[in-house]
């Protein structure tokens, strides 16, 4: 069996933290795991996105188009751009609250996210609004949003592993006074 | 044996740690740094780490390690194998006494270089063995298995991973720690008919060399990297030759098919002829998928030729694999279906999205860069100017709106371009913008020979006392080393003055009228001058309070937004609103707004 997984979103929402428990999710668990990141020039406020496999026989963290089970986006725009690697019937988990770059602001853009939301709804066939912006009042920090996300996915059961799977790694990795924190957001819903 | 979950680059240092390393040197660049910043992180103090202030010198002193037995590594991306090619072409000649390898990493892309160089052409040309591991797993192995190579011929050399290998993670099998190798170097021991090149020694290490390298052609046509899969099906005349990471994208695509036969090629250089022959027996076809430059190809070429043998060899050069850029899954799967006659893997069809919003890399918020740029703008408004960049984070002063980047080159080559530019040009106020890393590492030599030759310029040190860029290394200036002492810090201030610049003027950038003053009035002098712009880099300092903005006393002008292109800023409902997420209260704003509208943070004035 093979996952295929796709977080992205933008620089400074926690992507790469979240694939990476995701993937120690996977070595508790004794299933061989890959992946790959955007890293380098993208800094802050830069498009990024973490390729994540699981399973057997896998060469390469990197999958073509057509085949991601799940996408995890943490901005709209940033799932619209990464959609055409999701396969036929797979599920798109998006946080509906849109990051405007400073390049858009220069250029007055009137980009909103809705109409990206919008695009997602008519082009997949399973996709789950995660209201990102009221999830981190209600918890009372924005640094939980990828422990939100990473919820969402799992409750939906595409991932091989239960929310107290990814719980039990998560309290091994993060420092003793965020354990709490971290398991609330990861139990979060609306 | 156990199992971790492992970036490529920290594989590489567990890899070398394994095989009884004792010196690692390097220079920061992307994608080769987190190579020596493992090695310093897992150091049991057992092995001696270094930043080096440029890979040339990160060369010289892994070449003394190796000199004197030890095991020695020295890390850099590819354009840093150019500043450290002069004492590499020497050190073939000379040999090393210890293991010496020699990381590379290339950047297919590129993604965050200059230049799509492939250091494969550099084995070749410097005549030394090179190893280019496809997977993370593979890269942790080979190291090991290079540094034995190394020792066994007496020579360095050189491992080249590119990007996808480097930043990939998996989850790997690795030694445990009482399985390491134990290296004890003797130290050095003279020998000047050794260790003194002299055109007698390297004309008869020349004849050595290529004995030694015919012998490792051979040898490495048995290394058990260098493999070639037969096709279940046997009746197939056609092959795919291929290396490093797109030998994965192949085999990805190659996933439940019964031909073609492919050869990896894991030892580009000597190139392993004698299974490269064995490759092409019977086959028609072969089709090579490489990054970077055609030499699979170039090789089977030039056998084909050798031993007469009938195969068409297909890839870059005509044109069946693109030239330039990086491989995927996809580009590969299409090659292979290309060539082997297959149906194209579908592409994804949907309707086409609404504009995406792009997001290039920009200045963070509070990056005290945009506070130099913009000082030196506004201080030389109307005058005819040019302004030469440099490579690191500053680089992105180039983005609208300060549009403050005229060239950008090499490492350290800004101070010396502007000198020409001046040379033909003599009206133009000429300023050549550095950072404090690359000050040290490349721009010294170009401040002595514009003091020397006389120039008419102004140096800008954009000093945030890290190197940025590549993730907050310690450098010359910042008093820190890898071993973790805390060190005498080296001035630019007084290396400029002790090369003979004389005014040296060192500001805050946020204070943003004292900055303005100081450029017009620095810049204005005649010859040689330099301005240190002091503030540390946004993302390791604790930032202020996020800025405020008035909105009773704005008037909505958008100066703010439209001279500072800040990422803290942003449009809310059409007016500047501050995005509290990204502010660091530095102020810069506030100082720019006409009306004073702007409040909070830490306002510097």
């Amino acid at each position: 069996m093979q996952s295929n997984i796709l977080i992205c979103g933008v620089g400074g929402q926690g992507i790469v933290l979240a694939s990476k428990l995701i993937a120690a999710t996977a070595m508790a668990h004794d299933i061989p795991v890959m992946s790959a990141e955007t890293i380098g020039m993208a800094q802050k406020g830069g498009s990024v996105f973490s390729f994540l496999r699981m399973g057997d026989d896998i060469y390469c963290p990197m999958f073509p188009e057509k085949t991601a089970d799940i996408i995890i986006g943490f901005e709209p725009a940033e799932a619209v751009r990464m959609l055409p690697y999701l396969k036929d019937g797979g599920q798109v988990i998006v946080n509906t609250h849109p990051i405007m770059p400073i390049t858009a602001v220069l250029s007055g853009s009137d980009y909103t996210g809705a109409e990206m939301l919008d695009y997602l709804d008519r082009s997949s066939a399973e996709v789950v609004h995660v209201d990102g912006i009221k999830a981190i009042e209600d918890l009372g920090s924005p640094k939980v949003l990828n422990m939100v996300m990473l919820g969402a996915a799992v409750r939906n059961g595409v991932l091989p592993f239960s929310v107290d799977d990814i719980e039990d790694v998560m309290k091994k990795t993060v420092k003793p006074q965020f354990i709490e924190l971290n398991s609330k957001a990861l139990r979060y819903t609306l | 044996m156990h199992k971790e979950f492992l970036m490529g680059n920290a594989a590489i240092a567990r890899g070398a740690i394994a095989a009884g390393l004792n010196v690692v040197s390097g220079y920061p660049g992307t994608p080769s740094t987190e190579v020596l910043e493992t090695a310093a992180k897992v150091n049991d103090g057992s092995i001696y780490v270094e930043w080096s202030v440029n890979e040339k010198a990160a060369m010289e002193v892994g070449a003394g390690a190796a000199y004197s037995g030890a095991r020695s590594m020295v890390t850099m991306k590819q354009v840093g194998l150019n500043v450290a090619s002069d004492p590499l072409m020497s050190l073939a000649y000379i040999g090393v006494k210890g293991g010496m390898v020699i990381l590379v990493a290339d950047d297919p892309g590129p993604i965050s270089s200059q230049t799509e160089q492939d250091t494969r052409h550099f084995a070749s040309f410097s005549k030394l063995p090179c190893f280019d591991p496809s997977s993370v797993q593979e890269a942790y192995d080979m190291i090991q298995e290079a540094f034995e190579y190394s020792e066994k011929y007496h020579t360095p050399v050189l491992f080249r991973p590119t990007t996808r290998v480097c930043h990939g993670y998996a989850s790997v099998e690795v030694k445990d720690k009482e399985e390491y190798k134990v290296h004890k170097p003797e130290g050095f021991v003279k020998d000047s008919s050794k260790w003194v090149i002299f055109p007698r020694l390297s004309y008869n290490a020349h004849i050595h060399i290529e004995e030694r390298n015919a012998e490792l052609s051979k040898v490495f046509s048995d290394y058990r990297r260098n493999i070639i899969t037969e096709a279940a099906d046997s009746s197939c005349r056609k092959g795919i030759a291929t290396h490093g990471i797109s030998y994965t994208y192949a085999m990805e695509a190659l996933r439940g098919k019964s031909a073609p036969r492919v050869f990896k090629v894991s030892t580009p250089f000597p190139f392993p002829e004698e299974a490269a022959v064995k490759f092409l027996e019977g086959l028609e076809e072969v089709l090579c998928i490489e990054e970077l430059d055609p030499i699979i190809e170039r090789e089977l070429t030039y056998i084909c030729g050798k031993y007469h043998l009938n195969t068409k060899i297909l890839g870059k050069l005509t044109h069946n694999v693109k030239t330039a850029g990086e491989n995927t899954c996809a580009s590969v799967a299409g090659n292979i279906a290309d060539f082997m006659g297959w149906e194209k893997p579908a592409a994804a069809e949907m309707e086409a999205p609404p504009a995406l919003p792009v997001r290039p890399p920009v200045l963070c918020a509070g990056c005290p860069h945009r506070a130099s740029f913009f000082a030196v703008k506004e201080a030389m408004k109307g005058k005819k100017t040019v302004f030469c960049g440099d490579i690191g984070c500053y680089t992105l002063g180039n983005a609208m709106p300060l549009d403050m980047v005229d060239t950008c080159l090499c490492m350290g080559a800004g101070v010396n371009i502007t000198q020409g530019i001046g040379r033909i040009a003599p009206d133009t106020s000429c300023f050549a913008f550095v950072g404090d890393s690359t000050f040290f590492a490349s721009a010294i030599t170009g401040a002595v020979n514009a003091v020397y030759n006389q120039a008419d310029m102004t140096l800008v040190v954009l000093d945030n006392s890290t190197t940025a860029m590549t993730g907050h290394q310690p450098h010359p200036g910042t008093g820190r080393t890898m071993m973790g002492e805390v060190v005498e810090k080296v001035s630019i201030q007084e290396v400029l003055k002790g090369v003979g610049v004389k005014t040296v003027e060192t500001v805050n950038p946020l204070e943003l009228g004292k900055a303005i003053d100081t450029v017009k009035r620095v810049s204005a002098e005649k010859g040689v001058k330099a301005i240190i712009f002091k503030s540390p880099c946004a993302v390791l300092i604790k930032g202020n309070k996020p800025a405020v903005i008035d909105a009773d006393k704005c008037i909505n002008c958008k100066k703010c937004i439209n001279t500072l292109g800040c990422p803290g800023i942003v449009l809310k409902n059409g007016s500047a609103a501050i995005e509290s997420s990204l502010c660091t209260g530095c102020g810069l704003c506030s100082q720019v707004c006409p009306v004073k509208a702007i409040g909070g943070g830490g306002n510097a004035e």
